[in-house]
């Protein structure tokens, strides 16, 4: 499902070279969730949005499903990203104007679907946010945010979830109903990358990794 | 979810911004619509002014076109006909006319039906000896104004000598003590002194008019007369010249001579032509003043209006961009859930084409009302009058397209968001 061979990436900062990522390679088959653990600033986010189809490498290829995302335009990559991809990330990043259900919604602005409002209401429930699907994220709690975050990633059905330390701002219970959504969601044949700090969510993952100084190492 | 419920709901949430953008335009399109709307109730104004300005010089000169017809008829004949044939050199010299024409001719200008000239009067008119006095005389036969036969009867401007009575002029009666009653014997025949004139200072004075078959009896010309005195008529054409008259007047009565008789006249004429000039002169001085104010309110109209316009423009850039500025987290996951950046850019120009629409709506409303409240006091322009749809369009279409001008670069900025530097530095 995710392929990622050799991936280079740095940045300049205040004039010094910050290599981020220096040759990593991974492979996330259907139906498996696999982790990345680090430590904060060791690239995780990096090679993520570089998975992701959101940040060109420096060099090393990524495959999503066989195909190369930086091989297509920027308009064709949104598309497929649209498609392919769901992102989760620690800051949720809903919109702040838009309720739960509109939060849910919003990935149909980029591909719409004649059932999307079925699926929203689909999700809302399982996600345990009904009582919550006309309140805005201000009105919410932590973690029904992030459960608002991970029902808006599944609304178009991608085949890979990257999930960016999804459980850092959650307590243990809410963290532990996200971190099995996404077992389910593996489960269910398709594949998850999350990338974090902490063992305990890394624990939940059938492959594991540990990114530093630019590598990864197997653990 | 579509574009513009997003829109929608953003435009809710951040309301000062929206607002500020609206009023922005709203001025803009204001000031725009203002000054226009003050132009054309100017220009209203003026052709108010300017007809109510004309209609009451017309006025004037219609009253004195009517003081002008009666200083005209006050002052009697005004036309001589002359028989063919005369010597005008003679004429001059002798102060009458030495030939003669048919009295009918007379008859036959009242018969027709010539409009130019009123008032006929049949007259003959000779320089004679009174035996009786021993002394000259100008004697002058006349039977009174001859009736038109196509017109109503007017009042006529010299009453007949009735047969056996004489007028006689001043020097006549002074110097022979004669007085109203008194009977003088003329050329053996014997008159009643019916009216003795004032002195006038010309030949006049050593006149005596008779009835016209007594005068011709008594000058051995019976059935002539020597001129015939009429007035110009004034009120067919205020312009009519004696060329005219001369032209009508020989058509019916061809070989005479006609002759305008009074250089007073041609003054008259003269005085009315000036005051119809002036009456222009005036019109004009007054379009010449009303235009240079208007000149004075477009040229600040010109420096104004594309000043607020330049101004608002920047400001809604500016106001664009600070809203680019706080939803780059937005724009950021959107980019990520899959939005290609035309969308994110229509996003922003659709934001900023409504913001437009209902700054450039309020605006011209506003615009309108400060328009006609500041319009001239006198004005009776009704306010109706005032709305231009032209003016209208084109605000309602180049707001909402200068909004989105003004907010393009912002909007591109943000189509053009790189995603990962947002997403990396949340």
């Amino acid at each position: 499902m995710l392929v990622i061979q050799n991936l280079t990436k740095s940045y300049r900062r205040s004039g010094n070279t910050v290599e981020a990522l220096a040759g990593v390679s991974l492979e996330v088959s259907a139906g498996e969730f696999a982790a990345v653990q680090g430590a904060s600033g060791s690239g995780k986010t990096t090679l993520l949005l570089a998975a992701g189809g959101l940040l060109a490498p420096d060099g090393g290829t990524v495959e999503i499903d066989g195909r190369n995302p930086y091989a297509l335009d920027p308009d064709r990559r949104a598309v497929f990203r649209a498609e392919k991809v769901g992102f989760v990330f620690q800051q949720f990043h809903l919109i702040p104007y838009l309720s739960v259900s509109d939060n849910v919604l919003a990935p149909a602005l980029a591909r719409p679907s004649s059932n999307a409002q079925e699926k929203v209401r689909e999700l809302v429930e399982r996600f345990g946010l009904a009582n919550r699907a006309e309140h805005l994220p201000g009105e919410l709690s932590v973690g029904e945010r992030q459960r608002a975050a991970l029902a808006r990633a599944l609304l178009n059905e991608p085949d890979l979830i990257l999930a960016d330390e999804p459980t850092g701002n959650l307590d243990e219970d809410n963290a532990r109903i996200v971190l099995q959504s996404l077992v389910d969601f593996a489960q269910s044949g398709r594949a998850v990358l999350l990338v974090t700090h902490d063992a305990n969510a890394a624990g939940f993952a059938q492959k594991r990794w540990r990114l530093g100084n630019g590598r990864l190492s197997e653990t | 979810m579509t574009v513009l419920r997003l829109i929608g709901k953003e435009i809710v949430h951040r309301k000062l911004n929206f607002a500020l953008g609206v009023l922005s335009v709203f001025i803009a399109t204001g000031c725009l619509v203002a000054a226009f709307t003050l132009l054309r109730a100017h220009d209203l104004h003026t052709e108010e002014l300017l007809r109510k300005k004309e209609a009451e010089s017309e006025a004037r000169l219609l009253a004195m076109e009517d003081d002008y017809r009666k200083i005209m008829k006050a002052m009697g004949f005004n036309i001589l006909i002359l028989p063919e044939g005369q010597n005008l050199s003679d004429f001059w010299a002798e102060g009458y006319a030495t030939k003669t024409m048919p009295e009918e001719y007379v008859t036959k200008l009242a018969d027709s039906r010539i409009i130019v000239i009123r008032h006929l009067l049949p007259i003959l008119e000779q320089k004679t000896d009174w035996p009786e006095q021993r002394r000259k005389i100008v004697l002058v036969g006349t039977r009174g104004e001859v009736p038109f036969m196509h017109r109503d009867p007017k009042s006529p401007l010299l009453v007949a000598v009735p047969p056996g009575s004489a007028v006689l002029g001043y020097e006549l009666w002074k110097a022979l003590d004669l007085d109203v009653g008194d009977t003088i014997a003329l050329m053996g025949k014997s008159f009643t002194v019916s009216k003795c004139h004032g002195e006038r200072g010309s030949v006049d004075d050593i006149t005596i008019w008779t009835d016209l078959a007594e005068a011709q009896a008594l000058l051995d010309m019976a059935g002539k007369i020597n001129v015939i005195q009429a007035l110009k008529c004034s009120c067919s054409s205020t312009d009519m010249s004696v060329a005219t008259v001369r032209e009508a007047v020989t058509r019916i009565l061809p070989g005479t001579h006609v002759r305008q008789m009074s250089n007073i006249v041609i003054g008259r004429q003269k005085a009315r032509d000036r005051a119809r000039i002036e009456r222009e002169q005036a019109l004009a001085a007054e379009a010449a003043a009303r235009a240079r104010l208007r000149e004075t309110r477009e040229a600040f109209a010109a420096a104004l209006v594309p000043l607020v316009l330049v101004t608002c423009a920047v400001w809604v850039g500016l106001l664009a961009f600070a809203n680019v500025r706080e939803r780059r987290a937005e724009i950021g996951i959107l980019r990520a859930i899959g939005l290609r950046s035309r969308q994110i850019f229509s996003i922003f120009i659709a934001k900023a084409l409504f913001i437009g629409m209902l700054g450039a709506c309020l605006g011209y409303g506003g615009g309108f009302i400060v328009g006609a409240a500041g319009r001239e006091v006198d004005a009776s322009t009704q306010v109706s009058a005032l709305f231009s749809p032209g003016l209208a369009i084109v605000v309602l279409l180049s707001a909402p397209l200068l909004s989105a001008i003004a907010s393009w670069a912002p909007a591109m900025m943000a189509g053009r968001q790189d995603p990962a530097v947002v997403l990396r530095e949340e």
